[in-house]
C-alpha cells in the first residue's frame, strides 16, 4: 500500500514539474507558433545553477535560487529571442532549427563547464523531515512541489485570464492578425513570453533538482516529456497542459516503477490515441 | 428527368457564434450559367469551400448529378467532375505554365502514381495541355514560368487548369477581381465560350461586371439566400435593390 | 544538372581508393552512407515538404535488427537485411499514419517525440538490445562470396549502393508522382481540388524515405560494426537535417555535398575539441541566419554569375 501512495504522490510532482515546465512551452507555441526544442535545455540549466551555487554556497535558500535560476534563464531566453529569433520571423522551420541548435550548445555548455558527473540539489532543510498523514508517510518536498504546481497554475490563470498582457496574449494565441491590427506591441509580446516561459522552465529546473539532481542529459529526457504533454494536452491550452501533465507524470512514474523496460512504449501509447482520434489534442484549439 | 448538377439542401455553417451560411438551398441543372453574388462577407466563398470540401458543413446535404458528395474530401469531388478557381491564385510559381496545366491533367489519370516516368514522357498530356493553353490563347507563352506573366494571364492559365479536366461543374471564384477593362472581356469571352458539358457556378459581389454571362443569378446576404430566380427578374427584384443600395 | 560537374564529381568519386590512404578511404565511405541518410531525409523536407526531426529511427531500427539477428540469433546477413529493411518500412508505414496526423511544426514534434521515445527503448531495454554498451562483434556480409573487410572493398560495395540509391531517388523525384508530391508541398489545397490525394502522397513518401533511411542504417552498422543508442539520438537525426539544409534542401544533389561537409567537420572537429554538439548548434545557428538556402544553391548561383560574366 505503501508503494502505491509514494507512486502515486511521485507522479503528482513529476507532474506539478511537468505542468511548470510544458506551460512555457505550449504557451510559447501558442502565441509565436514556435516549437522552442531549448525547453529542456533552459530546464537543465535551472537545475545546474541551483547544483552549483549550492554545493559552492552552503546554506543558500532554495526559494532564492528559484528566482535567481528562473530571471537568469529568462534573461538568456530574451537575449536570444531578440538576437536570433526575430530575424527568423519569416523561416519558423529556421525558428525550430535554431532553439535546436540553441539546446545543443546549451546542454554542452553545461558539460563542459561542470563535467559528467551528475550533482545533486540538496533538499531545504526545513523539508527534509517526512510528513506523516493518517499513518503513512510522505516525503515533504514532494507535497510542497505539487501544492507550488497548482499556485503556478492558478496564478498562469489568473495572469491569462485577468490581466492585460494575458488579454493581449490570448488574442494573439486566437487570432495574430487582427492582434496586430488592434495595436498589439506583437514584437514585444513574443519576447516577453518567451522570457516568461524560459524563466518558468528555469525554476522548474531549481525545483526539480532536490529529485532529479542536475546531470548531462537531462534536458534530453524532459523535453520529450514536454512534447507529448503538448501533444497530448492540446498546444496553447493551459488546462490542456495541466491535464496532460498530471497524466503523464502518473503514466510515465507507474510505467517505470513497474515495467521499467516498457516505461516508454506505456507513455507512446496515450500519445498515439490522443493523436489518432483528436490530433489537436484533448483542450487544444490552436492547428499544429 | 436527369438529376441536377448542382444540389445543395439546407445547408448550415457557423464559426463559434457567427452563423456564416444559413439554410442554404439551391439547384443548379446541367448546361446552366448561375452567378451567386452578394455584398463581401455574404458567405459566398464559404458556400463555394463547403461545396468544394474544403469546409465541413454541420448540417445539410450537397449532390453532385444526384451522388451525394457531403461527406467526400476535395480530391474525391474533384475525380467526380468539380472544378474549382480560387480568388487568390494558386498556381505553381516556380513552375511553367506548361507544367502547370500538365499537372492540373495528371490529377485525374492513374498514372500519378507513376513513380519512374516524369510528365514529360506522356506526350497524350502534353497535348492535352497545349490544346487547354491554346484555348485560353496562351499557347505562345506555354514554356514560361508563371512568375514571368501578368496578372491577367495567369487568370487565365488558372482557367486553362480547371478547364483541361473537362470538369462536368465548375465553380468560378471571383474570376474576374483584379482584372484590367481589356483583361476583363477577354476573359469574359472565355467563361462565355466554355461548353455547355461543362455546368458554370460563378461567385462575383461586383453585379454589374458578370451579369451577361448569367442566366439564373442568386443573391446572398449574411449567409443567407435572398433572391433567387431567372437573372433578369433578380436583378429588378426589390430586395436585391435594398441589399446593394439600401442598409 | 550540369554535365560537366556530374562527371566531375563522378569521377572523384572513383578516385579514393587509387590515391588515398585507408584512414581517408574509410572516410569516403561514411561519407557516402551519410550521403545516402540525408538523401532519403530530403525526400521528406526538399521534396516533400515535410521537417522531420526523427528519421534517426530508421536508421537505427534497420541497424539493431540486423545487428540482432546476426549476432544473436544467427541469421545470415541476406535474410537479416531482408528482415531488417521489411521491419524498418513496416514501422516507417505505421509511424507516418501517426505523424501525417498533422503538418508542419506538429508533424515536426511528432517525429521527434516519436523517435526520443525510440532512443530511449534503446537505452533501456538493454536485455534486447545491450543498453548504453551498444552491441558489439559484428561482421560484413560477403555478397556473392566478396569480403567486405578491407576498406577498399567496402567503399565500392558503398558507392555501388550509393549509387543505386541517389539514381532511384532521382527518377522517384522526377517521375509524376514526384511532380504531384511538389504539388503537395506548395498548394496542397490546389492539388487536392485537382483530384490528388495529398495524406496519400505524403504517407507514400514517408516510407519510401523510411525504406532508404534503412538502407543507409545496413550500410552504417556493416561499416561500423557496433551499434549504440546514439545513433537514435536527436542529435543523429540534426545532424542529417542539418547536412539536408547546408548542401541545400531544394536541389537533388545538395544534400549529399551536405551531408558530406558535416561528417568532414565532425571527424576534424573531434580532432581539436571535445564538445562537437557545441559546434554542431552553432553550425546550425550560423547556417540558418547567414545561407538559410544551403550552400550548393549558392554556388550554383555563383557559377551562373560567372558563366554570365563571361558572355
Amino acid at each position: 500500500m505503501q508503494f502505491w501512495i509514494i507512486q502515486g504522490l511521485n507522479s503528482l510532482s513529476l507532474g506539478g514539474l511537468l505542468f511548470l515546465l510544458s506551460s512555457g512551452f505550449s504557451l510559447i507555441f501558442g502565441l509565436m507558433r514556435l516549437a522552442n526544442l531549448t525547453h529542456g535545455a533552459f530546464f537543465m540549466l535551472g537545475t545546474y545553477i541551483a547544483a552549483t551555487a549550492m554545493r559552492a554556497y552552503d546554506g543558500l535558500n532554495l526559494w532564492l535560487m528559484v528566482i535567481a535560476a528562473g530571471f537568469a534563464v529568462a534573461a538568456l531566453g530574451g537575449l536570444f529571442e531578440r538576437l536570433v529569433l526575430t530575424r527568423l520571423k519569416t523561416n519558423p522551420l529556421g525558428q525550430v532549427l535554431v532553439t535546436l541548435g540553441m539546446s545543443f550548445i546549451i546542454s554542452d555548455a553545461c558539460l563542459m563547464l561542470w563535467g559528467g558527473d551528475s550533482i545533486p540539489v540538496p533538499t531545504p532543510q526545513n523539508l527534509q523531515a517526512p510528513t506523516r498523514i493518517f499513518g503513512f508517510v510522505f516525503p515533504t518536498y514532494r507535497l510542497v512541489l505539487v501544492g507550488l504546481a497548482i499556485v503556478a497554475a492558478v496564478a498562469l490563470y489568473l495572469l491569462l485570464e485577468r490581466t492585460r498582457l494575458g488579454a493581449m496574449i490570448r488574442a494573439g494565441v486566437d487570432d495574430m492578425q487582427m492582434a496586430r491590427a488592434v495595436g498589439i506591441p506583437v514584437s514585444n509580446l513574443f519576447t516577453l513570453v518567451f522570457c516568461l516561459g524560459a524563466g518558468i522552465a528555469g525554476a522548474a529546473g531549481v525545483l526539480g533538482g532536490p529529485i532529479l539532481s542536475a546531470y548531462p542529459g537531462l534536458d534530453a529526457d524532459m523535453l520529450p516529456l514536454a512534447l507529448i504533454v503538448v501533444i497530448l494536452g492540446g498546444i496553447g491550452s493551459l488546462l490542456g497542459a495541466f491535464v496532460g501533465s498530471f497524466v503523464i507524470g502518473f503514466i510515465y512514474t507507474f510505467g517505470i516503477a513497474l515495467f521499467p523496460e516498457l516505461a516508454y512504449i506505456i507513455l507512446f501509447l496515450p500519445m498515439i490515441f490522443v493523436i489518432a482520434f483528436r490530433p489537436q489534442g484533448l483542450f487544444g484549439r490552436v492547428g499544429a | 428527368m436527369t438529376s441536377p448538377a448542382l444540389e445543395v439542401t439546407g445547408l448550415r455553417k457557423a464559426f463559434g457564434g457567427l452563423a456564416v451560411t444559413q439554410d442554404v438551398s439551391l439547384v443548379v441543372q446541367p448546361g446552366e450559367r448561375r452567378l451567386i453574388i452578394g455584398p463581401n462577407g455574404a458567405g459566398k466563398t464559404t458556400l463555394f469551400n463547403q461545396i468544394s470540401g474544403d469546409l465541413r458543413p454541420d448540417s445539410g446535404q450537397i449532390k453532385l448529378f444526384g451522388a451525394d458528395i457531403t461527406g467526400l474530401p476535395p480530391y474525391k469531388r474533384a475525380q467526380r467532375g468539380l472544378s474549382r478557381t480560387y480568388q487568390i491564385i494558386t498556381l505553381f510559381a516556380g513552375d511553367t505554365i506548361e507544367h502547370n496545366v500538365s499537372l492540373g491533367l495528371l490529377g485525374l489519370r492513374p498514372s500519378r502514381w507513376q513513380m519512374w516516368r516524369p510528365i514529360s514522357h506522356y506526350p497524350d498530356i502534353a497535348t492535352e495541355a497545349r490544346r487547354a493553353l491554346d484555348a485560353v490563347g496562351l499557347l505562345q507563352l506555354a514554356d514560361h514560368p508563371i512568375s514571368d506573366i501578368a496578372y491577367g494571364e495567369r487568370r487565365r492559365v488558372e482557367l486553362a487548369v480547371a478547364l483541361a479536366q473537362r470538369p462536368r461543374v465548375l465553380l468560378l471564384d471571383e474570376p474576374l477581381a483584379g482584372l484590367s477593362n481589356v483583361e476583363r472581356s477577354t476573359v469574359k469571352a472565355l467563361i462565355a465560350s466554355i461548353p455547355r458539358e461543362t455546368t458554370v457556378v460563378m461567385i462575383e459581389h461586383d453585379m454589374d461586371t458578370a451579369l451577361d454571362l448569367a442566366e439564373n443569378v442568386t443573391l446572398l446576404n449574411y449567409g443567407r439566400i435572398i433572391v433567387d430566380g431567372e437573372r433578369n427578374a433578380v436583378v429588378a427584384d426589390a430586395r436585391t435593390r435594398e441589399v446593394y443600395l439600401g442598409t | 544538372m550540369n554535365w560537366i560537374a556530374a562527371a566531375l564529381i563522378g569521377g572523384s568519386l572513383l578516385l579514393p581508393p587509387f590515391l588515398a590512404g585507408d584512414f581517408y578511404i574509410n572516410l569516403a565511405s561514411q561519407i557516402l552512407i551519410a550521403a545516402i541518410f540525408a538523401l532519403s531525409l530530403n525526400l521528406l523536407v526538399g521534396f516533400g515538404g515535410m521537417t522531420s526531426l526523427g528519421h534517426a529511427s530508421y536508421l537505427g531500427v534497420a541497424a539493431y535488427i540486423s545487428a540482432l539477428l546476426t549476432s544473436r540469433y544467427g541469421f545470415g546477413h541476406g535474410a537479416a537485411a531482408i528482415i531488417s529493411i521489411s521491419g524498418t518500412v513496416a514501422m516507417a508505414a505505421f509511424f507516418g499514419v501517426i505523424a501525417l496526423r498533422a503538418t508542419g511544426l506538429g508533424f515536426l514534434m511528432i517525429t521527434l517525440a516519436l523517435s526520443q521515445v525510440l532512443w530511449g527503448l534503446a537505452y533501456r531495454m538493454s536485455n534486447v538490445t545491450n543498453g548504453d554498451n551498444g552491441i558489439t562483434g559484428l561482421t560484413r556480409p560477403a555478397p556473392f562470396g566478396i569480403s567486405l573487410d578491407s576498406p577498399v572493398s567496402f567503399y565500392w560495395f558503398a558507392l555501388i549502393v550509393a549509387t543505386i540509391a541517389f539514381l532511384a531517388m532521382t527518377v522517384f523525384v522526377s517521375s509524376a508522382f514526384g511532380s504531384s508530391l511538389k504539388g503537395v508541398r506548395d498548394q496542397p489545397r490546389r492539388m487536392a481540388a485537382l483530384g490528388f490525394n495529398p495524406w496519400l502522397i505524403r504517407w507514400t513518401t514517408f516510407v519510401y524515405a523510411g525504406f532508404w533511411g534503412g538502407i543507409a542504417g545496413l550500410l552504417y552498422i556493416y561499416y561500423h560494426k557496433y551499434i549504440h543508442p546514439t545513433s537514435l539520438s536527436i542529435t543523429s537525426s540534426a545532424e542529417a537535417l542539418l547536412g539536408v539544409i547546408a548542401g541545400g534542401s531544394g536541389t537533388l544533389g545538395g544534400p549529399a555535398v551536405g551531408a558530406a561537409l558535416v561528417l568532414l567537420l565532425k571527424n576534424y572537429a573531434s580532432a581539436y575539441l571535445e564538445r562537437w554538439n557545441m559546434l554542431l548548434g552553432l553550425v546550425f545557428l550560423f547556417i540558418v541566419l547567414v545561407m538559410p538556402a544551403g550552400i550548393v544553391p549558392g554556388f550554383g548561383r555563383l557559377t551562373a554569375a560567372l558563366r554570365g560574366e563571361r558572355r
